[in-house]
């Protein structure tokens, strides 16, 4: 359907406005959570005493953020200083944008629920998760000191070691949908419900596993977050940042996870289509119910990879580096590839 | 609107490398030469070729650069110093470099007609008709730039260890 080029830029917009304003509270509320929930896993209450179950507590934590003094130490390099966290916190937003989140209802020619539809959407968001490691690497050197620049080139390397594994788990999916567009990955999981997802019916559940795991090194969280861990290397690359800068690597963090797992849920487990399939009739619910509940599912299964996040965080203890380099390259890499192999094998079996 | 964004891209490519020449810092030469790099993919995507420039990201500005950048920040490498050209480098380089872009300008131009037209964002290379083509005619090609690509990192592993 031909759409007016004023009319899409409007309805896309708003789009934009709406879903960075609901990924910046989300992010918010992420910290809260992760409070809690670690809390919880250690047998004590998280914050509880801002507000009913401390759910004002990120209100604090924003206006505390903003009012510490900013400050910039002598003999660093100002450009990069500056420019490292807002590179870190854009590449973390810019990822949403390719995310469909509910089903293909178009509004007018315009699709409500997905910002942008390209036909190479899943490659854009790799590629992405590449151009972040500029605002991680620069940001140590950048402070000029010692620690900050092992702490940022640990972390860098930890992140191409593992965006490698990441690329090659997800080839599996994208030869069973023929597609890297975002919206045929999720439509060919949508047709039997809970056993037609990629985990289940897709036989991709070794590549669900390498790609969670890379995605905990990629987003440095525990088990791999050895590059910010407070014993090591005196919290590694944002050492010299404070008040607002901080805040962005913070906000650059949990906003990486969330979308890792909106990636995660769109490739194996069916995005928003519902585990039901087709037990329920297609229009329950009418037309708004139609709109809303695939957009449910997909908040549902974005909620619990946050909480696998924050749960394996209360539980496993750190990787050592060498260990964790190891682990990347001589155990998921080839993992992955034997995967690729197998599933190519398994789809040519199916289709002769 | 395709011409105008080549153009856009176009200069922003071409400012990205004047700029990695006249910077004295090498941090600021390898951020520029990323620039470079993605203009060159958004060039690509406007030839219709959608893999090729998320590829170009993917390896180029996002793996590539990012060692060049890894290099410049383990060696600190400081500013470079001012030094005084030699008359004579001037005197013969200037002239010899505008002849050599005269001549090239001349080639390109008389020979205009024989080269064809490219058509900005026609039409899209799918990936599947890109592979196709990949892994059947060009198969060969392929693989040996893969054993090609192995030797390189044989011989870089080879020349860079330590000797016991």
């Amino acid at each position: 359907m031909e759409v007016s080029f004023w009319f899409f830029v409007l309805i896309s917009l708003l789009k934009v406005i709406i879903v960075t304003g609901i990924l910046l509270t989300a992010v918010a509320y992420t910290v809260l959570l992760e409070r809690k929930v670690v809390g919880r896993i250690q047998n004590r209450w998280g914050p509880s005493r801002v507000g009913p179950f401390g759910l004002l507590q990120p209100l604090a934590d924003g206006i505390k953020l903003f009012l510490k003094e900013d400050l910039m130490p002598t003999n660093v390099y100002k450009p990069l200083f500056i420019a490292a966290p807002i590179i870190a916190l854009g590449c973390a937003l810019m990822s949403i944008s390719m995310i469909p989140f509910g089903a293909n209802i178009q509004y007018k020619g315009v699709d409500l629920f997905q910002i942008s539809d390209v036909n190479i959407g899943l490659l854009i968001i790799l590629g992405v998760t590449s151009i972040g490691v500029y605002g991680v690497a620069l940001s140590g050197w950048s402070s000029n000191n010692k620690y900050s620049l092992l702490g940022a080139l640990r972390a860098s390397a930890q992140v191409i070691s593992y965006e490698l594994a990441l690329g090659l788990s997800v080839v599996g999916v994208i030869l069973r949908s023929q597609s890297f567009r975002l919206r045929d990955i999720v439509n060919v999981q949508s047709t039997h419900g809970l056993l037609s997802w990629n985990f289940f019916g897709g036989w991709q559940f070794v590549a669900f596993f390498i790609y969670i795991m890379a995605a905990f090194a990629e987003t440095n969280r525990t088990p791999f977050d050895l590059p910010e861990a407070e014993s090591e290397l005196t919290a590694g690359y944002h050492t010299e940042y404070s008040s607002m800068k901080f805040a962005m690597f913070f906000m650059a963090e949990y906003a990486n996870m969330i979308t890792v797992g909106c990636v995660a849920t769109l490739l194996f487990f069916g995005g928003w289509s519902s585990p039901f399939g087709h037990l329920f009739p297609a229009n329950l619910g009418g037309v708004v119910g139609m709109a809303l509940l695939p957009v449910f599912w997909f908040v549902i299964k974005v909620f619990f990879f946050l909480f696998l996040y924050i749960w394996v965080r209360g539980t496993l203890p750190r990787f050592r580096y060498d260990q964790l380099m190891g682990f990347g390259w001589k155990f998921l890499m080839p993992l992955a590839i034997a995967n690729i192999i197998v599933t190519s094998f398994w789809l040519a079996y199916r289709a002769v | 609107m395709h011409p105008v964004l080549f153009f856009i891209f176009g200069g922003l490519c071409v400012a990205g490398a004047l700029n990695l020449l006249f910077q004295r810092h090498p941090i600021n030469s390898a951020l520029s030469l990323i620039v470079v790099m993605s203009s060159l993919a958004v060039l690509y995507l406007l030839l219709g070729a959608e893999f090729l420039a998320a590829a170009q990201v993917i390896v180029y500005s996002g793996a590539i650069m990012v060692l060049f950048t890894f290099v410049i920040m383990l060696l600190n490498a400081g500013r470079e110093e001012r030094t005084h050209g030699s008359k004579a480098a001037y005197a013969v380089g200037i002239p010899g470099a505008l002849a050599l872009l005269g001549a090239l300008v001349y080639i390109f131009l008389s020979n205009g007609n024989s080269l064809g037209m490219t058509i900005l964002g026609g039409y899209w290379v799918v990936p599947t008709s890109f592979s196709a083509v990949l892994f059947h005619e060009m198969l060969l090609p392929f693989e040996v730039t893969s054993v090609l690509l192995l030797v390189a990192i044989l011989g870089a592993v080879a020349l860079a260890r330590k000797e016991h």
